[in-house]
C-alpha cells in the first residue's frame, strides 16, 4: 500500500542569532488514504512545526534543511509557491488550534467560504453559494442559508470552529493538517468538534494528521499514533498496542500521566526533569537525562529505530541484539 | 440611525465643554480693556468700556450669552480689529481648512499605500530607504520643512511662489484657492511642508499595523486555505489594518490644525493661524473663543467621521460589541 503523506528524514532548523538550531531532527512517518495519525507529544517537540513542514508553511528564520516530503507519490517540499498554494486548501487543508483568530473578522462567513471555493474550484458565485450553505448544513450549524450572512463575532467559539471545519472540508481535501483542534474549546464543545472530524473523515475517506497534546484525544479517533520528543519521533504504532503496550520509556511516562478518574488516591505519575530545548540538544538519545531505564550507550549513541510488533520505536530498550544477549 | 444621532448628540456636549472651557480659559489671559484704551484713559472710561462690553456681569451670565449669540453666528466683534469676529473667521477659515485638507490628503494618499507596500517588501532596499527617510520626515521641525522647500523650490529653482495663496475664487461665501492654478501652485509648498510629518507618521503606523495583521493567525489560515497572495494582503490583511489607521488619522487631523499655525506663519499663508497669532498677542477674547470653539466643531466633526468609518469597515461596531481602539 503505497502512502498519501510520506515524510523522508524530515529536518527544520531554525536560525537564531546567526546559528541554526535544529527544531526537526530526521522525521520520517507515513499517513495512508484515510487513516487518522495522532502526532502527540509535550509543548515545543515539535508537532506543530511537521504539521507546517507538511503544508508547505514554514516561515523564517524556520526552514527545511533536509528530507523529503511526498504526497500522493509526488514530491511537494520542492515545489514552487504558486504549485503549493494550489495543493493547500484544494488536496491538503488546515484547522488551527483557536477558532476565535483563525477566522478573518472583518468578513461574512459566507464569503470566506465562497472565496475558499472559487480559488480552488471552477464554480460560478451562486453555485459557491450553494456549496458553502450545504458544507454550513454538514458540519452542524442550523439554518446555514441565513449563517453566511454571519460575522465571526456573532458566532460562539465552537460554531466558529465547526466553521473552520467546513473551511477545511470546503474542497474535499484528502489529507488534513488539524493542529489541536479541540485544545481551545470547553470541553463539552471538544468531543462535538473531534466526532463531527471523525464522522466528516471516515465519510469522505479523508486521512487527517491530528497534532495534540492531548492522549485522550488520540485515544478517541487515532488510528495510530506518533510519539514526538525533541524533534525527534520516539516511537510510532497503532493506537490499541501503543495505548496497550507502549515500547518507549517516554510513552509509558506520557501514559502514566494520564489521570485516572477510577482511581483518585493514587497520585500522578510525572516524569522527572524537562525537554532539552533545540538551543541546547543532548547528545546520544534526546530523552536518556530523564529515562528510568537509561543504559550507559544511551548518552552516547542516538538509538535507530527498531520494529517491536506492529510499532517503531527509537531506543536501545528495543535492540534486538541486546535484548537476545539479556 | 441611531448611532448616529447618539454620537450627534455627544458632539453637541462636547462642543459645549469646549466652549465653556475656551471661554472660562480667556478670563485669565489679561485684561483686554487695558489693551484697547489709551495709556492716558481714565478710570471711569475703563468702567464705562467694561460695561458696554458686559465684562462686569457674573461670569456665567456671560457664558450664555456668548452660547446664545453663537448660535444665531453672533460671536461678537473683535477687540482688536473692531470686526464681527464671524466676519473674521469666516474669511480666513476657507484658506486653513484647504491646506488642512489638502495636506492630510496627501499624508494619506500617499502614507497608507506606501506603508502597506514598506511592510509587504521589508527587505527591499526602497522600503529601507523609506523607513529612513521617514524616520526624518517625523524628527525634522516643520518650519525648517517649510523653508529648505522654499529655498529648493522657490528661490533656487523657481517653480512654485513661496508665499499667499494666489489667486482665489469665490464660490457662495467660500473663496477657494483649488480652482486657480495660481491657487493650486501656492497650495503646494505649504501642503507639502504641513503633510510631511503626518505622512511619514501614517506610513510607520500603515507598515507596523500591516505587519502585525499579517502574523495573526487568520493570515496564516488564509495562507492554509490556498487564496492568493494578492487577496491575503488586500481583501484579508490591509482591511484589517485601516481600523487603527483611520483612528489615527482623525486624531492627527488636531495636531494639522496646531502646526498650520506654523506653516501659515513660514508661507504667509492668510488663513486663520495668522489671525490667531494676532488675536493672542492681543488677548482678543471674542476671536480666540470662537477659534477654540471653531476647531472643537472640526474636531467633533472628524470624530463623528471616524466612527462612520468604522461603522463601514468593521461589523463589530455595527452589533455594538466592543472593538479595540488605537487612541
Amino acid at each position: 500500500m503505497s502512502a498519501l503523506l510520506s515524510v523522508q528524514g524530515l529536518r527544520v532548523e531554525i536560525a537564531r542569532r546567526g546559528r541554526a538550531m535544529t527544531a526537526i531532527d530526521d522525521v520520517s512517518f507515513e499517513i495512508a488514504a484515510g487513516e487518522i495519525l495522532g502526532v502527540v507529544g509535550e509543548s515545543g517537540a515539535g508537532k506543530s512545526v511537521t504539521g507546517t513542514a507538511v503544508l508547505g508553511l514554514l516561515e523564517r528564520p524556520a526552514r527545511q534543511a533536509g528530507g523529503r516530503i511526498l504526497f500522493d507519490g509526488r514530491r511537494i517540499d520542492t515545489l514552487d509557491e504558486d504549485a503549493m498554494r494550489a495543493l493547500r486548501g484544494k488536496e491538503i487543508a488546515a484547522v488551527f488550534q483557536d477558532p476565535l483568530t483563525s477566522l478573518d473578522p472583518l468578513m461574512t462567513i459566507g464569503d470566506q467560504l465562497t472565496e475558499t471555493i472559487r480559488t480552488h474550484l471552477d464554480l460560478n458565485p451562486a453555485e459557491a453559494v450553494e456549496r458553502a450553505a450545504r458544507l454550513l448544513a454538514e458540519v452542524g450549524i442550523p439554518a446555514p442559508r441565513e449563517r453566511l450572512a454571519s460575522y465571526p463575532h456573532e458566532m460562539s467559539g465552537g460554531m466558529r470552529q465547526r466553521v473552520v471545519l467546513a473551511l477545511a472540508f470546503s474542497c474535499e481535501p484528502r489529507l488534513i493538517i488539524a493542529d489541536e483542534p479541540t485544545t481551545a474549546l470547553d470541553v463539552s464543545i471538544q468531543a462535538q468538534i473531534l466526532d463531527l472530524l471523525r464522522a466528516m473523515c471516515r465519510e469522505r475517506g479523508t486521512a487527517v494528521m491530528l497534532v495534540t497534546h492531548d492522549m485522550g484525544v488520540i485515544a478517541e479517533v487515532a488510528d495510530r499514533v506518533a510519539v514526538m520528543y525533541a524533534g525527534r519521533l520516539v516511537e510510532v504504532g497503532p493506537t490499541a498496542s501503543l495505548l496497550a503496550a507502549a515500547a518507549h520509556p517516554y510513552t509509558r511516562g506520557l501514559m502514566a500521566s494520564i489521570p485516572d478518574l477510577h482511581r483518585r488516591d493514587v497520585e500522578l505519575a510525572q516524569i522527572p526533569g524537562s525537554m532539552p530545548r533545540p538551543d541546547a540538544p543532548v547528545p546520544g538519545c534526546a530523552f536518556h537525562p530523564r529515562c528510568p531505564r537509561a543504559l550507559v550507550r544511551c548518552a552516547s549513541e542516538r538509538p535507530p529505530t527498531f520494529t517491536v510488533g506492529a510499532s517503531e520505536v527509537a531506543c536501545w530498550l528495543a535492540d534486538p541484539v541486546a535484548r537476545s544477549a539479556a | 440611525m441611531s448611532f448616529v444621532l447618539g454620537r450627534l448628540g455627544q458632539t453637541v456636549l462636547v462642543l459645549l465643554v469646549a466652549a465653556f472651557v475656551s471661554f472660562a480659559l480667556f478670563r485669565y489671559v489679561g485684561d483686554p480693556v487695558n489693551n484697547m484704551v489709551g495709556q492716558s484713559a481714565s478710570l471711569a472710561d475703563r468702567e464705562a468700556m467694561r460695561a458696554a462690553l458686559g465684562l462686569d456681569d457674573a461670569f456665567i451670565l456671560q457664558f450664555a450669552r456668548f452660547v446664545g449669540n453663537a448660535l444665531t453666528g453672533d460671536f461678537g466683534m473683535s477687540y482688536r480689529f473692531g470686526q464681527p469676529v464671524a466676519t473674521l473667521i469666516a474669511e480666513r477659515f476657507p484658506a486653513t481648512l484647504e491646506l488642512a485638507l489638502i495636506s492630510m490628503l496627501i499624508a494619506t494618499g500617499l502614507g497608507v499605500p506606501l506603508g502597506v507596500w514598506t511592510a509587504l517588501h521589508r527587505d527591499h532596499w526602497a522600503a529601507q530607504a523609506l523607513m529612513a527617510a521617514s524616520l526624518i520626515g517625523v524628527a525634522l521641525p516643520t518650519f525648517l520643512i517649510g523653508i529648505a522647500l522654499i529655498l529648493f523650490f522657490s528661490v533656487w529653482l523657481g517653480w512654485l511662489p513661496s508665499f499667499g495663496r494666489g489667486q482665489v475664487v469665490a464660490i457662495g461665501g467660500w473663496s477657494t484657492g483649488l480652482l486657480t492654478t495660481s491657487g493650486l501652485r501656492a497650495l503646494v509648498l505649504p501642503a507639502v511642508t504641513l503633510g510631511v510629518f503626518q505622512l511619514a507618521l501614517i506610513l510607520r503606523l500603515a507598515r507596523a499595523e500591516m505587519l502585525e495583521v499579517m502574523r495573526a493567525d487568520f493570515i496564516r489560515f488564509a495562507r492554509a486555505r490556498g487564496l492568493k497572495p494578492r487577496a491575503i494582503q488586500y481583501r484579508h490583511a490591509l482591511r484589517n489594518t485601516l481600523v487603527p489607521v483611520v483612528t489615527m488619522i482623525g486624531l492627527q487631523f488636531g495636531n494639522v490644525f496646531a502646526f498650520s499655525i506654523i506653516v501659515e506663519t513660514v508661507f504667509q499663508w492668510p488663513g486663520l493661524g495668522l489671525l490667531v497669532i494676532q488675536a493672542i498677542q492681543f488677548a482678543d477674547v471674542p476671536l480666540l473663543a470662537a477659534y477654540l470653539v471653531l476647531i472643537a466643531l472640526c474636531f467633533a466633526v472628524i470624530n463623528l467621521a471616524v466612527d462612520l468609518a468604522y461603522v463601514a469597515i468593521d461589523p463589530r461596531v455595527r452589533s455594538g460589541a466592543g472593538v479595540r481602539r488605537t487612541a
